[in-house]
């Protein structure tokens, strides 16, 4: 049994990396949302100046980047790996972003689970002595990704009340061997689930399934309950996912009714801003994550966060293809302390 | 989690998603298609009243239709409309030239070539395709039964 | 008066779209090809000609009005010319309204930028 491998998927940190870092860039409609006040630059339009959205996404995805590093007060060549991500095909967002950081690269496409996977990944390289310091990073755009994966911006298509909004925005988070917290303490990587479900409008539903079986091998590796966790917290299922995974754990005999949220469900007003169930997309969980729940951890208001991104793994070839949409799920433990509460 | 039943979770996760709105939409895809129809009536009985015969007031009339649903498009209007109409925007032949406009604009990043011309059709295809094929089969159908 | 008479009957396809697309599995592509097709056998067999006569624009404008165009093209070219008018007929009849939307597609894509949505 490795020594740092516990259960049947979950990896303990024996030597917690710490998050020395975090910067998260949104778009306008983000930045009109509930958590508008916790993201550290909002865009007053989707282009900021470039002349498509893709490259947009790159300098946004650059940018975040950019700035988490110098929040830490280094530079990029302090840096020793970046591990990033996105929706777009070949993750040009993040390798034309990469090239012009320069930094040892790994690319990750984990689509909407991008952020936990490369926080897992970095959580890693650094606790493994593979590294000092790394960068994970993430983004998504809603124009880039309509364009991709639906339709073009002026075909007049009615959304129907399971489809959910491309958060447009990224997040980075420095790690480091060095430093005060928060750390990740636990990591669980998820297994590729796949209900059978194949319409692409209803993700929440798709990947329910992958963040429950995530959930379940966490607390049964790890032993813990739920209510050892201030906030549980997944990338975006939405409004109907959310839904569907309170449900189901309940009946698995986990109640996480009380301390469990959706990054999804918490960027947007379903209200005012016409995003049916909710938002979506590698950014959602970047933003939230870097934004909201490490400024509110600071704060001391969680002391000990699971945060789980959930991301469909399918393409719009073999969706068309009739095959089904498979989800995965990442989840890591995040605490104040570097204390192992096993 | 492998061994739970794909087809009772598929009905379970059907029955979580919010219902669609059904009479606002109807009420509202029958005023908005039934708009953009008054609006093809007022054209044809004008061009009529000039004095032009059925067929060519029938042209005229999906000519300055296909014009308009291509200028609310590149106006940004037509995906609003679209969002509240649904099949009434969809339907009519504005909603055809939406659905060739819209990729047209969209894909002017990509180039002239590659980008507005090779992706015009990407959504309005099966519509010829389908349109002209059966037309083909309804020619020489009528060959056959009335040659 | 042909102006309510063009309002129910091209709103009255239309509703039955959307019932389609709220109540069934199917996307909107699948709505319109059917739509289309229904159109170009209503048409083939004279059956589409009696919504005209009453729904005039009603009945032309949404795309069932389209497939019976084509038809229409499609037996008329070949009375006339046979095997070749067969082939040629529809997609004479509906070339008007294609290379209308190829020009102005064109045309707004050159001057007009596709806006975010908000």
């Amino acid at each position: 049994m490795p020594l740092k491998k516990i259960g049947n998927q979950t990896i303990k940190l024996l030597n917690p990396p710490s998050i020395i870092s975090h910067y998260s860039i949104v778009g306008p409609k983000e930045g009109d949302g509930p958590l508008k006040d916790y993201f550290d630059l909002i865009l007053e339009d989707d282009l900021w100046g470039e002349e498509s959205f893709e490259k947009a996404e790159r300098k946004i995805q650059e940018q975040a980047v950019r700035a988490a590093v110098d929040g830490a007060q280094l530079s990029l060549q302090d840096i020793d790996f970046l591990l990033a991500g996105d929706l777009l095909n070949q993750i040009v967002a993040s390798g034309y972003a990469a090239r012009e950081l320069a930094i040892p690269f790994f690319g990750l496409y984990g689509a909407c689970s991008t952020m936990t996977e490369s926080l897992s990944l970095g959580a890693m390289l650094v606790e493994g002595g593979f590294a000092d310091r790394v960068v994970c990073a993430t983004s998504s755009h809603f124009s880039s990704a309509e364009r991709q994966f639906r339709f073009p911006l002026e075909y007049g298509a009615q959304r129907s009340f399971s489809a959910q909004w491309t958060v447009t925005g990224a997040g980075a988070t420095v790690l480091s061997s060095y430093g005060s917290g928060p750390y990740i303490t636990y990591i669980t990587p998820g297994r590729i689930i796949d209900p059978g479900i194949t319409d692409a409008a209803n993700m929440g539903a798709s990947m329910a399934p992958a963040a429950i079986d995530t959930l379940v091998n966490h607390f049964q590796d790890t032993g813990f309950q739920p209510s050892d966790y201030d906030l549980i917290i997944s990338g975006d299922l939405g409004i109907v996912g959310k839904s569907i995974v309170i449900d189901l754990m309940k009946e698995k005999g986990y109640d996480i009714s009380k301390n469990y949220t959706d990054c999804g469900v918490e960027i947007f007003n379903p209200n005012t801003q016409d995003t049916h169930a909710g938002g979506s997309g590698c950014g959602c969980s970047a933003v939230v994550f870097n934004g909201y729940i490490l400024k509110e951890m600071k704060k001391g208001r969680f002391k000990r966060v699971l945060f789980m991104a959930t991301g469909a793994l399918h393409s719009t070839t073999i969706n068309q293809q009739g095959e089904s949409i498979p989800s995965i799920a990442h989840a890591v433990t995040i605490d104040i302390n570097n204390e192992q509460v096993m | 989690m492998q061994n739970f039943n794909k087809k009772d979770y598929q009905e379970y996760a059907m029955r979580k998603v919010p219902k669609p709105t059904y009479l606002k939409n109807a009420i509202l895809a029958f005023l908005v298609g039934g708009g953009f129809c008054t609006i093809a009536q007022f054209i044809y009985n004008f061009l009529s009243s000039r004095g032009f015969n059925d067929e060519i007031s029938s042209m005229g009339t999906s000519i300055f239709m296909i014009f308009l649903g291509s200028l609310l498009t590149g106006l940004g209007v037509y995906d609003k409309i679209g969002k509240v109409g649904g099949a009434g925007a969809a339907v009519p032949i504005t909603g055809f030239a939406n659905s060739i406009v819209a990729p047209a604009m969209e894909f002017k990043r990509e180039g002239f070539i590659f980008g507005v011309a090779a992706k015009m059709f990407i959504i309005a295809g099966p519509v010829l395709v389908y349109g002209i094929g059966s037309s083909v089969i309804v020619g020489i159908l009528t060959i056959l039964f009335k040659g | 008066m042909d102006y309510l008479k063009a309002f129910i009957v091209g709103g009255g396809i239309c509703v039955i779209g959307q019932i389609l697309l709220d109540r069934t599995k199917l996307m909107p592509a699948h709505i319109l090809v059917s739509f289309l097709t229904i159109g170009v056998i209503l048409g083939a067999l004279g059956l589409y000609d009696p919504i005209v006569e009453f729904g005039g624009a009603g009945a032309k404008t949404p795309i069932p009005g389209f497939g019976y165009t084509l038809a229409r093209g499609a037996i008329e070219g070949a009375k006339k010319d046979g095997i070749f008018g067969a082939f040629a007929g529809g997609a004479k009849a509906g070339a008007g309204g294609v290379a209308a939307a190829i020009f102005f597609g064109y045309i707004m894509a050159l001057i007009f930028d596709p806006k975010t949505k908000d």
